[in-house]
């Protein structure tokens, strides 16, 4: 796709300017005019009322790929010690629904060590393939084995679709699995759906740290390959009767290994993992000291939460950076976001705001962070915390 | 050691705002700024040379105003930068960019380590690192939060993660990137400013680096935009009133209904 000026349509009336995310259209010579900035994304087609801009369609001739050879849609399946990330189940219940609209089969790939017994819980998770690679040199997550056992595959069986979490293993190395297979990636998404005319995935995403969204497409090129975030696509109930394929697949550990993993280490300070708790407490810099944080832990705790932490509580030091929400932390999207003694800046929001309820304390009634809450207090948080959590354990008995 | 670090110039995003009758971006006044993941890159790579002694070379692919990003690299302290900027790049997509990058980082020669930041502030894909280390046929490693050492060729680093961080050991060359955690970048010097004011930055084209056009901006671009809208307000919203008691009591009971807690 291409977007151009046509210059005698054009009559220099200016009102494409500002229709333009990207700031991408200059008058020059008293017409309209696209520069380096433009994504051809088209938001300024509307705008004109001359109909002087327009989009034609441009097709990539030089790496036409075959795209109806492709068929299937796949799932990275990510685990951890030989148990299966949440997220590999969110994908597996959005992609059953993918798969079902497309008319295909739903295919697992289980990379791992000890993990071929995970096989059957991603069958009844909506799976009807499961290709296994089980081998001790894929115990740790590492960006070399783990992208040869993808692409490998991938160019033996070419799936029409790939989904993996955006965590920080599919952001490691999906990169390089589609640079491989010379194809789109799309990071990150919050949404997706089959185009039904042409089959494309229809893939949505944040950007401009959440100000707007982007519906993306790989048109020409197969496999097409998406990031999804932690907790926007829900799991399917688990159906134990459900019959799929185990397929096992030799892993060569000839190839090139140019990185290892010598040791992982836990920290200590993180019982959960943000990404994947359904209820987060953050506290920010309205505590007014660390110590207040101890509240927030206790919350947290009362009803089986993760603490979290806004940016300026994690510069000032008073917790470590793998609590931090926001565009420079952690994106999360927790059912119960609970914000306290924290303003609301919009790189914290870009990192929370698709929370299911969100819940804000903030004394500051013009605090960004009611803008996005669905419910705030207005008061102290050393007031409002410490009755949150009488009232809280009261309710939970 | 021969250090490039990638730097993008980026929208300064925490000034962006929506006007709401357009629902488009308000980008008056919104400063260009180096992405702040990157000043991390450049201050991994002054504190490297500063060990290991070497060269740093800053490189970005963008419009000709991009040269103020790769001058305010000058002013931290990097000794060269270039800028690919070409017509024909507009509309790159991860991989257009990626492969553009790094037919620029072969004509720059040899290179021991490449640097970027997690990702840029605007797209917040975190891709470009990773794939432009796979054009070059070179090893890549994300989120590093500590490099312990550089010899014989390997490369030791902390590599963060969800649940903790693994200690990483690569060849070289690679491409890493760098989280926020690794260092506390410097301001720029008084002597750093004033070098950075008159220096020349090298721009070089698509033929410069002998890219193919075809492989180049919205043509070799796999990923098309389709559509921009504005995300979906959030629903209802309530601002509690009566006493903070009362207003405890009416979050806890709408959170218990809505079985949350």
């Amino acid at each position: 796709m291409s977007v151009k000026i046509i210059l005698e349509k054009c009559s220099g009336c200016e009102a494409c300017i500002t229709s333009c995310p990207f700031g991408a259209i200059e008058m020059r010579d008293g017409k309209a005019f696209l520069t380096e900035s433009c994504t051809m994304c088209g938001a300024c087609l509307e705008a004109c009322e001359l109909k002087a801009i327009e989009r034609t369609e441009q097709e990539i001739a030089a790496e036409a790929t075959d795209l109806a050879s492709y068929n299937g849609l796949w799932v990275f399946a990510e685990q951890h010690k030989s148990s299966i990330s949440s997220v590999t189940l969110e994908l597996l219940g959005e992609g059953r629904k993918l798969a079902d609209k497309r008319k295909t089969k739903l295919s697992a790939v289980l990379i791992g060590h000890g993990v071929k017994n995970k096989a059957g819980d991603l069958i009844a998770h909506g799976a009807d393939i499961v290709y296994v690679a089980d081998d001790p040199a894929l115990r740790d997550f590492n960006d070399d084995p783990y992208s040869a056992v993808l692409t490998t595959l991938a160019r033996l069986h070419k799936p029409e679709i790939i989904l993996a979490g955006a965590t920080a293993i599919g952001r490691s190395f999906i990169p390089k699995v589609a640079c491989v297979l010379h194809t789109g990636l799309t990071a990150d998404c919050t949404s997706l759906d089959i185009d039904p005319e042409n089959g494309n995935l229809l893939q949505t995403r944040p950007a401009f740290g959440g100000n707007i969204m982007a519906t993306i497409v790989t048109p020409n090129h197969r496999p097409q390959i998406a990031t999804v975030r932690h907790k926007v696509m829900k799991k399917a109930d688990p159906d134990p009767l459900r019959k799929g394929d185990i397929i096992d697949i030799k892993f060569n550990s000839q190839g090139d290994i140019r990185t290892k993993v010598i040791k992982t280490v836990e920290d200590l300070t993180q019982v959960v993992n943000i990404c994947e708790a359904d209820i987060i407490v953050s506290g920010g810099r309205g505590l007014g000291d660390p110590k207040y944080f101890a509240l927030i832990e206790e919350l947290a705790k009362t009803i089986g939460g993760a603490v979290g932490a806004s940016r300026a509580a994690v510069d000032a030091g008073w917790m470590p950076y793998s609590h931090q929400v926001g565009q420079t932390g952690k994106t999360v999207c927790p059912k119960l976001y609970i914000a306290c003694g924290i303003s609301g800046a919009i790189q914290h929001l870009a990192g929370m705001q698709s929370s299911d309820v969100i819940v804000a304390i903030n004394k500051d009634p013009s605090a960004p962070i009611f803008n996005v809450a669905t419910y705030g207090i207005v008061g102290d948080v050393l007031e409002v915390v410490p009755l949150m959590i009488k009232k809280f354990k009261e309710l939970r008995g | 050691m021969n250090i490039i670090v990638l730097i993008k110039q980026v929208p300064d995003t925490s000034e962006v705002k929506i006007n709401r009758e357009t629902n488009t971006l308000i980008r008056d006044g919104v400063p260009s700024i180096i992405n702040p993941f990157d000043t991390y890159a450049i201050e991994e790579a002054l504190r490297l040379r500063e060990k290991h002694g070497g060269k740093i070379i800053a490189l970005s692919m963008g419009p000709p105003q991009a040269a103020e990003a790769l001058k305010e690299a000058v002013s931290l302290g990097v000794d060269e930068v270039v800028l690919l900027s070409d017509r024909a790049f507009a509309g790159s997509d991860t991989w257009a960019t990626s492969y553009t990058l790094a037919k620029g980082i072969k004509k720059i020669g040899a290179i021991d380590i490449i640097i970027a930041g997690k990702q840029a502030i605007d797209g917040d894909t975190a891709q470009v690192g990773p794939e432009t280390a796979d054009v070059l046929g070179i090893p890549f490693v994300a989120f590093i939060k500590k490099v312990e050492s550089i010899e014989n060729g390997k490369m030791i680093a902390e590599r963060m993660m969800e649940e903790g961080f693994d200690v990483v050991e690569t060849s070289l060359p690679v491409v890493i990137s760098v989280v926020k955690e690794i260092n506390e970048p410097r301001l720029p010097s008084f002597k750093g400013k004033m070098k950075a004011k008159n220096f020349k930055v090298t721009t070089w084209t698509a033929k410069d680096i002998g890219a193919d056009e075809n492989l180049c901006g919205l043509k070799g671009s796999p990923t098309k935009v389709v559509k921009i809208f504005p995300p979906t307000p959030r629903g209802q919203r309530e601002i509690l009133s009566g006493t903070i008691e009362q207003q405890v009591e009416q979050v806890a009971n709408k959170l218990k209904d809505q079985m949350l807690i």
